[in-house]
């Protein structure tokens, strides 16, 4: 028996790709990851190279690489997957009613399922000449080995046209010891990317390196020498150069040929719909020959959003829409930096940000629109490109940033992580990842040797930025840097993980407007693609349905991390540590007491004062856990919870010389109302009694500040990963207003935060302003909030008591003895 | 030679959750999948020795607590690009009653 094929299936269909080109290998990969066994699979290529990385054809060039090193998916790696592969062949003719495909050679292959992956063609000015042996362009494999070759017998060359490509080619070739002439018909380089300030001191830095440039220059004819080459290049204005070699890059246009002698919509490429569909529905069309609403993009990330999409729904998920992508430019010449993304011209509605320094050869442009940066481009100085570029996909609200915004992330209030955010001048053995202890070096091999385009594969093989995360603008930047080009396009929503492709956002308006009460509940409503969710999802459902039900959801046990389940904090050994809750910070002889004798009593190895002025056992055993508790007889500290943490007070009016306000009490009634509340991570709050603010209030979720006529709230403080200063919200004067603008807070972030969003990115993402108007200026809308939040609270109960004292959830503390 | 032990009811282990079977000095996690499938694995993740039985399971899959390594339930291996086994044990269910094969239990892990 086959064994390849499922029993009582039949026999598998046929998928036939055209092209053989990253966007449609990758969505094979992506095909094989979700349904290895659906298709039988027949790729055909015209080329004679098994798929490899085009846009390294640059650094190939430069000779900074080999074509061995490029190479993405070798012949094993096709055979290992039982794909029928031809090389060499180029398929000529679609059967679309017979459903076939047949090559040049006359090879034939029948399909269920056709995927085009036929790419793009350069373009070739329609000059005299321009069939002349000598005469290229700079697209694949064979036109770099002809530049290569040219190279080592021949002097000059001119490049025609000054875009991103053309400029790779002219400074390869340049290395290969050219002399190399650009000419443009444009009034300046790169006009798509490059506004005429930052082409000109790209220019200047490309002609100190000895490229020359011919700008607002026509071709007019090129010139026969002796033998048949090409020589010279004529220009319209009677301008005569001499050229050995003349590589075209004017552009390029989607190959629809193929498509088109097939009767398939072509309009600015092979028309697809939202799932890369053609208008044949067995027929689907992705990467550079594929136009979805009316754009071909020629970037690879795009390339590979769609390829994800495209796999879903050959799988017959039919899960996933492609709706388009934000683009960013790097330009891979050694020692030129120019980075450029998203509407860099400005325009009605726009504001600029100019930084010109024409001597120091910087130059930066920021645009910005409703706040937000919507655009920029840089010459010179490119560090901060990878961290712009997720301001603008994310679409985050910069007015907090915009005074300091053109000087870069380091000048925007951040304490990164050890400081570092140039990952170009980091040394191979430098620490890029803290948390994982991943060097440079590392990163850099994975990502060459496995073929990494995308944040998310480099997380998966290194696990560099895959916990706190602090190090991902540094490994964006490795990847921009290591494999070129525009890496990291995300998609502009993002999803909540890989079992679904909606957005936190709607999941939670799911759940509100349908009542959902379960997780069952919610991934059959909202299609989920796996049967119970995984590590990511089931706890960020499992707290939307809580927030957003509170006494009427279930709490499910089973869907939260270990140290909610347990309530205690897992340790390295296994073992797990508790931290009983002192309102405040203060504590009694008797609490002191009991706490001293627990210890000994259960032979807890270490008792550790922290730094949320409280004190930490650690080391305890998972089945003393509520008996630890029952004799503690104090709250559950939440100190394992993405909940209320601490509230951290200083000792205030009542002891201090300086106090003006009862800070302690102030804490204390903070701590006892908020008491039991679970959010969408940690929720640290201080109070401090004067503005000497001797707790700390600056860098938690919610800190307040006692001053002589009343109390200042700040809000979106964090010490943690990165420091973050927490911005003033507003200043009342009660402690009851205290906590109705806290609560408010509060209960706004519990209920707009992506799970395991702080405080400070969800005002990242809302800006401050919003949040004012729903707190500050709404008195209604403040009020029912805290109601809401003093609802959710007054259902929940204190997780210990329930453990140590009633037996609930006995199991999760009991060992089964065998 | 074949070493079956009755061990617990299935009832004993909430759906996509564990039990920790201590047996001498080793310990075992038995898991049990939304669908009542049961496996047993060692509970030491290969990666740094996390206990597994404390994981999120999803699918046939654990989620170890530490670092969020995925086990595949069905043999005890990393979820590639991780790499590593846990020794998964011989386990069934008859009459709503999980049996476990300790016979290799005394044997140093492979």
């Amino acid at each position: 028996m086959d064994m390849s094929t499922p029993m009582g299936r039949g026999p598998k269909m046929k998928l036939v790709m055209v092209g053989n080109g990253m966007a449609g290998v990758r969505t094979l990969e992506e095909l094989l990851k979700l349904a290895p066994d659906l298709y039988d699979i027949t790729v055909f290529g015209a080329e004679p190279h098994p798929n490899y990385n085009r846009i390294l054809l640059s650094p190939v060039l430069a000779g900074e690489q080999t074509v061995d090193d490029i190479v993405l998916n070798p012949l094993d790696w096709y055979a290992a997957h039982g794909i029928t592969l031809h090389l060499g062949k180029k398929v000529t003719k679609i059967d679309r009613s017979a459903r076939s495909v047949e090559a040049d050679d006359g090879t034939r292959a029948d399909y269920d399922r056709l995927l085009l992956a036929t790419g793009s063609k350069p373009f070739i000015l329609p000059v005299p000449g321009a069939d002349l042996e000598g005469v290229i362009s700079f697209r694949d494999i064979a036109d770099v080995d002809a530049m290569i070759r040219a190279a080592s017998r021949h002097r000059h060359a001119v490049v025609i046209g000054g875009g991103l490509l053309g400029l790779e080619a002219a400074h390869g070739l340049m290395k290969r010891g050219m002399d190399v002439s650009v000419v443009h018909i444009g009034p300046w380089l790169m006009e798509r990317q490059l506004d005429e300030p930052a082409a000109r001191l790209l220019q200047k830095s490309l002609e100190e390196k000895g490229m020359r440039f011919l700008l607002q220059k026509q071709t007019a004819e090129l010139l026969k020498g002796g033998g048949g080459r090409v020589a010279a290049i004529k220009f319209k204005d009677g301008e005569v150069i001499p050229a050995d070699l003349v590589v075209m890059a004017v552009g390029i246009r989607p190959d629809t040929a193929l498509a088109e002698s097939a009767g398939l919509h072509c309009h600015r490429g092979i028309v697809v719909d939202d799932t890369l569909q053609t208008f044949d529905p067995r027929i689907y069309a992705i990467g550079e020959c594929a136009a979805h609403r009316g754009v071909a993009y020629g970037l690879v990330a795009p390339l590979f959003e769609q390829a994800k999409v495209c796999a879903n729904h050959l799988a017959h998920y039919g899960i996933g829409r492609y709706q388009g992508s934000v683009t960013s430019t790097k330009l891979k010449v050694t020692g030129i930096d120019l980075f450029s993304a998203g509407d860099f011209t400005g325009g009605e509605g726009t504001e600029s940000i100019l930084y010109s320094d024409p001597v120091g050869g910087v130059y930066k442009k920021l645009v910005l629109k409703d706040n937000r940066l919507v655009g920029g481009v840089m010459v010179g100085d490119t560090v901060d490109g990878a961290w712009y570029f997720s301001l603008l996909r994310d679409g985050k609200d910069v007015s907090a940033l915009r005074d300091h915004l053109m000087f870069g992330q380091d000048h925007c209030g951040n304490l990164g992580h050890q400081g570092i955010n140039k990952a170009a001048s980091m040394t191979d053995d430098m620490e890029v990842c803290g948390c994982n202890g991943v060097c440079k070096g590392d990163i850099v091999k994975a990502i060459r040797e496995k073929g990494l385009f995308t944040l998310e594969d480099v997380r998966k093989h290194t696990k560099a930025s895959s916990s706190c995360g602090s190090c991902t603008g540094l490994v964006e930047q490795i990847l921009a840097v290591t494999a070129g080009g525009d890496y990291s396009a995300a998609p502009k929503q993002k999803s909540v993980c890989g079992c679904t492709d909606h957005t936190h956002e709607a999941v939670r308006e799911a759940i509100r407007q349908n009542k959902l009460l379960t997780i069952p509940q919610v991934m059959a409503f909202m299609e989920w693609r796996t049967p119970n969710g995984c590590a990511s999802c089931r706890p960020a459902l499992n707290y939307y349905l809580i927030s957003t039900w509170p006494g009427e959801a279930e709490d499910d046990p089973q869907s939260r991390f270990i140290n909610e389940r347990a309530h205690a904090n897992i340790q390295k050994d296994g073992s797990y540590s508790v931290i009983p809750r002192m309102w405040g910070g203060q504590t009694t002889p008797a609490e002191l007491r009991r706490i001293a004798d627990v210890a000994e009593k259960y032979a807890i190895p270490s008792v550790k004062v922290t730094g949320g002025q409280r004190i930490d056992l650690l080391g305890v055993k998972k089945e003393d856990l509520p008996k630890v508790w029952a004799d503690l007889d104090m709250p559950s500290g939440h100190a394992y919870g993405k909940a209320l943490r601490t509230v951290k007070t200083c000792v205030g009016s009542e002891w201090c010389r300086f106090g003006t306000q009862d800070s302690t009490r102030m804490g204390i009634d903070l701590e006892k109302v908020f008491f039991k509340m679970w959010a969408p991570h940690k929720v640290k709050l201080a109070v401090s009694g004067c503005p000497r603010n001797c707790a700390e209030v600056a860098i938690k979720d919610v800190g307040i500040i006692g001053v002589d006529s009343g109390w200042e709230i700040y809000v979106g403080g964090n010490g943690g990963i990165k420091t973050e200063v927490a911005q003033f919200l507003v200043k009342v004067k009660t402690p009851d207003e205290v906590l109705e603008y806290s609560g408010a807070f509060l209960q706004l972030y519990r209920e707009e935060a992506r799970y395991l969003d702080r405080t400070v990115h969800y005002l990242e993402r809302v800006g401050l302003d919003t949040v004012k108007k729903k707190i500050v200026d709404d008195a209604d809308n403040r009020r029912a909030l805290y109601e809401r939040l003093l609802f959710a609270l007054s259902v929940e109960r204190d997780p210990w008591v329930e453990r140590a004292r009633e037996g609930k959830q006995k199991h999760e503390f009991e060992t089964v003895a065998a | 030679m074949n070493n079956w032990t009755d061990i617990l009811s299935l009832d004993e282990i909430p759906p996509l959750g564990a039990r920790v079977v201590r047996h001498g000095t080793l310990d075992i996690a038995v898991f049990r999948t939304a669908d009542d499938a049961v496996f047993a694995l060692e509970d030491r993740c290969p990666h740094k020795g996390g206990p597994l039985s404390q994981g999120i399971v999803h699918g046939r899959r654990v989620a170890c607590p530490m670092h969020n390594w995925n086990i595949e339930l069905d043999s005890g291996c990393a979820v590639a690009p991780d790499h590593g086994c846990a020794r998964e044990f011989p386990v069934r269910l008859e009459n709503g009653r999980v049996w476990i094969d300790f016979a290799l239990a005394g044997a140093v892990p492979a």
